[in-house]
């Protein structure tokens, strides 16, 4: 173990020390809000760094497979009384069956192009969620049942941080184990070079449709998830926006790192809240910060601040 | 250049009364066209199993080409190409590494953003456990064959010369370290026939003669080997057969000796009329 950015354990036990103890440092619930809409988000990214960071392809749909889970759960655990996990699932199977469905054709395509696709995707389920009405309340989006499991009721910050905190500790634990097996090392090669992977016997088109699947399972589940501890889901969490913004927390915490997806969505859910005090120029002085990030630091921030630990050792 | 005529390489060469094994790679009237120009025509040869067969050709003669269109990234215009006694054209390089076919780049194809000894593994990749719920939950088989693998890759880049860069990141590797990564991530699959394009181009003496030993020590493993190469030294003095292309076309083939006398390889060498 070199340091704890470097080491695979030890980065694990950081992150789970910090979550453990975060709670005592946060005075209310508006502050423990925050956390969990950043472990959210951090749980979509993990994901999505899979995908982007590891495996070099682009998704600027992601929202979308959010914004499915989330209606599902909302649809069938309140219009039709299922129970919350097996709305759950039902959401996570059929987001991993539509990612099957899309990837094959659309992750042929290289760069811009597949880019395109991926927004196409992301726009289509933003414009059903909109206008099926019916089953999702259309605009203003619609109420979500509490989540059950168990008898238990999940009520409440301080029981949903645990719950968010726990699947992040879980996601970020799977995902490291991915990335150090020989399946991970297969979609870093597809990354690396396409050819020199597929002449070693890496059946590349089928690696890249299965991290967009699992990114889009992860994405689905942490959209069930969030809404029922929202309690209300519009249409404006399945949006292009959204999808941006979380292929900007995963490129600002620093591709191909899982603890830079998790920094990345971190950074990006508190940023906002911090420049309130900057009121009207709020959005100028998140951008500029975005833009110095890019500027300074193009390979992320945790990777940057990685590289800058050993190097103060040795001097 | 002038390798080509010089009597006493051609002497060196490797013995001629060498006994031929049976095909592993025959192919046969291979032709492909870009936009209406023909890069490979009428093309066919055999490698025996166990050979080292070289193709060698001036520059623009077809030979990466040929080995795009022998491994699959590149579909035949015509023709066929088989491997191991079956019909295996157009199909997709990675089911040709299944059946025992690997390569190298001319131009790197290295995984800049893995460690050298990843690139390795990586090309340990059909003989490992790649499910994804083994590895997402990191299953005790997946973990202990996986540290085999590990082994396994070390030994390879030790056998290539690479110790020193186990746990370097490959970007920061030098490019005569990196043509020799491309060699270990490709007996690293295990193949049966390894085809290196131009493993020695842009190495010094030194460094070509190195490599020229680690590919007499694989063939002497029992792969067969294909190999394009512009250092005739090291074309004349290892291979068992040349095949001598010029504009897609064979122009000659036979052992070292008798390629190297032939008039026809030596103007197209030189630039003279036939």
């Amino acid at each position: 173990m070199q340091n704890i950015l470097h080491g695979r354990l030890t980065g694990l036990l950081a992150m789970g020390a910090i979550i453990a103890v975060l709670p005592a440092f946060l005075p209310n619930n508006f502050y423990l809000d925050v956390a969990i809409l950043a472990g959210f988000n951090a749980v979509v990214c993990v994901g999505l760094n899979l995908l982007i960071g590891y495996a070099g392809q682009i998704s600027l749909g992601h929202a979308g497979f959010f914004g499915i889970g989330a209606y599902a759960s909302g649809v069938l655990a309140g219009t039709y009384g299922w129970p919350p996990v097996l709305a759950l699932l039902a959401g996570a199977v059929f987001v991993g069956l539509l990612a099957f469905v899309v990837a094959k054709p659309i992750l042929r395509l290289k760069g811009h192009y597949l880019a395109m696709a991926t927004l196409g995707i992301g726009i289509i389920v933003s414009i059903v969620l909109r206008t099926e009405s019916g089953l999702t309340g259309g605009p203003d989006g619609m109420t979500v049942e509490p989540f059950r499991i168990f008898g238990v009721e999940l009520y409440g910050e301080r029981v949903w941080y645990w719950v968010v905190g726990a699947l992040l500790f879980a996601v970020v634990w799977l995902s490291l184990n991915l990335i150090d097996s020989p399946m991970g090392r297969a979609l870093r090669a597809v990354h690396g070079s396409e050819v020199a992977a597929e002449v070693v016997g890496v059946d590349t088109a089928r690696f890249k449709v299965l991290v967009f699947v699992l990114s889009a399972v992860f994405a689905s589940v942490a959209g069930s998830l969030f809404a029922h501890y929202a309690g209300l889901i519009t249409p404006a969490k399945a949006d292009f926006f959204k999808s941006i913004e979380l292929v900007t927390m995963v490129v600002f915490g620093g591709m191909a790192s899982t603890f830079g997806a998790v920094v990345g969505a971190v950074v990006l859910t508190l940023l906002p809240q911090l420049l309130t005090m900057f009121q009207d120029y709020q959005q100028i002085v998140l951008g500029a910060i975005l833009m110095a990030t890019m500027v300074f630091m193009p390979k992320g921030l945790l990777p940057t601040l990685a590289a800058l630990i050993p190097a103060r050792r040795r001097a | 250049m002038n390798m080509l005529t010089d009597p006493e390489l051609a002497a060196d060469a490797a013995p001629l009364n060498r006994r031929a094994g049976p095909a592993l790679l025959r192919v046969e009237h291979l032709s492909r066209e870009f936009g209406g120009v023909l890069a490979i025509g009428d093309l066919s040869f055999t490698v025996a199993a166990g050979d080292i067969h070289s193709i060698i050709g001036p520059n623009g003669a077809g030979k990466t080409t040929l080995f795009n269109l022998v491994t699959g990234v590149y579909k035949p215009s015509g023709g066929r190409v088989l491997f191991d006694g079956a019909d295996v054209s157009g199909q997709a390089p990675y089911r040709l590494a299944a059946r025992g076919m690997s390569r190298t780049f001319q131009n790197l194809q290295i995984f800049f953003n893995m460690t050298a000894l990843e690139n390795v593994m990586v090309g340990r990749h059909l003989h490992l456990d790649t499910r994804l719920l083994p590895a997402l939950f990191r299953f005790p088989s997946l973990k202990r064959r996986d540290s085999e693998a590990r082994d396994r890759a070390a030994e390879l880049m030790g056998a290539v010369g690479l110790s020193k860069y186990l746990d370097a990141d490959a970007a920061s590797m030098p490019y005569g370290a990196l043509k020799r990564l491309e060699i270990a991530r490709a007996l690293a699959a295990e193949p049966k026939l390894l085809l290196l394009d131009e493993p020695a181009a842009g190495l010094n003496a030194t460094e070509s003669r190195e490599i020229d030993e680690v590919i007499k020590t694989v063939a002497a493993d029992g792969v067969t080997i294909v190999l394009v190469e512009h250092d005739m030294k090291m074309v004349m003095g290892i291979s068992h057969r040349i095949t001598a292309l010029n504009h897609g076309r064979k122009l000659a083939e036979g052992t070292p000796a008798e390629v190297a006398a032939n008039p026809e390889v030596v103007a197209a060498y030189l630039g003279a009329a036939p």
